[in-house]
């Protein structure tokens, strides 16, 4: 696969191939971007940010407390759509445990009344 | 009423402002417009905030939280709903209209503007066409996003590549929306690395160097846009033009510091930032009068914007008291291949005085040099400069013997 290294503002073009069971990263600088390529190659996550609407048509910003595997970012977001939460919400509050069977909750970033 | 510290603006930079001076033992009042503390940050619910300041990656409404329960524990008077409409710099008072108190005089020790920044918008960058609905700057298209909770668009274009932009790209696909293309005028982006990766690549959303949009179509609501590449004076190749079907363009090409409230005032502006000239207190041309955070220059990061919050809020305090210590003052001044060097004024003395400056372009292996009296003080090696994110260098005071000159060796 192909990608940009966002280690640093380089932004550097980095090739990942796999031989055997070695993971290659090619185009990169620095070690950083050894790191990152293998990180993306194997296992891409992030952290995933949306709004949840609350029963009166507000509208609360969410987290995941913690990175998730990037190929359940959808998953997390219909989740997320289909349920209508109640106020008040504090920051930190959490929203869904364990979203998807991921092991990571959804908790809230902004304290609504 | 009479306060040590008035402060203009209650979001990333007033806010810092507003703590630092309290902690100065400053009596402060910081006036908002909006129904809360946190400006901008309210809206920015994606992530990435905090790295330098916090050590830890904050959402914005988190990272204004932090500060707002800081705000909330001290005595510093919050003014919300409020317009400040008018500056007497002979008197040091302010004039607002808020919903509590109505038409209000205040006189103050110090005011530190931190009135932020506001987007360009389709009349700034010439657009023609017709003007239906769904033309959206892309921080107003955020805020109706994630705090109204509107969908704003269902095949959405966005031109620019600033941060707002490739973080509203994600947004929109986030909330279903089909996010065709993002364009960009120049053939770089302005906006993080980090964010063309996460925010369109991730989604495959297409971005496209050196492309403008030259029509919008559409009657009421938008039905299209007409999109072609630009030559290296960005003029577009009319005969290349192609029509793209969508229903919102969202812009995100720049923004400029809102300093409608001094205009006149005779404070010394920088044509370059569009802000104030001011020294390293962050103090203005005028006397007693800072400016602070993306008022004074547009900045890339809010942990920037605190720090400089917090500057001019532990020097207003210090003003207001009648202890600020200035020194003999040299101009910092930015030379061949650096826009801008900020503050524009630093003074002699004792310990360390921070820089930030951007570059003009993107400058590969380039070292920065700063002189001084035309002697090489320090010099600072990078792998990459870009436009797109401020730097900072560092400079011993007891080195300053003249001018300070910040230049680029390629």
């Amino acid at each position: 696969m192909n990608t940009i290294c966002i280690m640093c503002p380089m932004g550097c073009p980095l090739e990942i191939t796999e031989s055997g069971n070695v993971i290659v990263v090619k185009g990169n600088t620095c070690k950083r971007g050894t790191d990152y390529g293998v990180q993306e190659y194997s296992a891409p996550k992030r952290v995933v940010t949306s709004l949840v609407h609350t029963e009166t048509g507000k509208v609360v910003s969410v987290k995941t407390a913690e990175l998730i595997d990037k190929k359940i970012i959808f998953n997390v977001l219909d989740a997320l759509k289909n349920i209508r939460i109640k106020l008040p919400i504090k920051i930190g509050d959490v929203i869904i445990h364990n979203v998807c069977g991921s092991g990571v909750n959804i908790v809230a970033t902004s304290s609504i009344e | 009423m009479k306060y040590d510290v008035v402060i203009i603006g209650g979001g990333p930079a007033g806010m810092a402002a507003a703590i630092s001076a309290y902690e100065q033992g400053s009596s402060v009042a910081v006036f908002e417009r909006d129904t809360r503390l946190g400006g901008i940050l309210n809206q920015c619910i994606h992530n990435g905030f905090g790295l330098h300041y916090f050590k830890e990656e904050l959402t914005g409404p988190e990272y204004a939280e932090r500060f707002r329960a800081k705000v909330k524990d001290s005595n510093i008077a919050v003014y919300l709903e409020a317009m400040v409409l008018t500056i007497d710099k002979e008197n040091m008072t302010i004039t607002a209209i808020t919903p509590s108190c109505g038409f209000m005089e205040v006189e103050a020790g110090a005011i530190i503007l931190a009135m932020g920044c506001r987007e360009r918008t389709a009349g700034a960058i010439n657009l023609t066409g017709t003007r239906p609905a769904g033309v959206y700057t892309a921080g107003m298209a955020q805020r109706l996003s994630n705090i109204n909770g509107y969908m704003v668009g269902k095949k959405v274009v966005v031109l620019g590549s600033g941060d707002i932009g490739l973080i509203m790209a994600r947004r929109m696909t986030f909330e279903g929306a089909e996010v065709k293309m993002v364009l960009e005028l120049m053939p770089y982006s302005s906006g993080l690395k980090r964010n063309i990766v996460q925010c369109l690549d991730d989604y495959n959303i297409p971005l496209k160097y050196s492309y403008t949009v030259t029509r919008i179509v559409g009657r009421k609501r938008v039905e299209g846009i007409f999109i072609a590449p630009v030559d290296e004076k960005l003029r577009p190749f009319t005969d290349k033009e192609e029509y793209v079907e969508c229903d919102t363009l969202l812009l995100s090409v720049g923004l400029i510091p809102e300093n409608d409230l001094v205009s006149g005032m005779g404070i010394e502006m920088s044509p370059i930032t569009a802000g104030a000239v001011v020294d390293e207190n962050r103090q203005t041309s005028l006397k007693g009068i800072f400016s602070a955070g993306n008022v004074l220059h547009v900045h890339d990061l809010v942990d920037n914007v605190s720090a400089e919050g917090a500057i001019a809020g532990v020097a207003a305090a210090k003003y207001a008291k009648g202890e600020l210590i200035e020194g003999k003052a040299y101009a910092a001044i930015a030379e061949k291949g650096v826009r801008y060097v900020l503050p524009q004024k630093v003074y002699s003395g004792a310990g360390k005085v921070k820089l930030y400056f951007r570059v003009g372009a993107v400058y590969k292996n380039a070292r920065l040099i700063v002189a001084s009296g035309g002697e090489n003080v320090v010099t600072k090696k990078y792998m990459i400069l870009s436009p797109g994110e401020m730097e900072s260098v560092e400079l011993d005071k007891s080195k300053i013997n003249g001018d300070i000159v910040l230049s680029l060796e390629v």
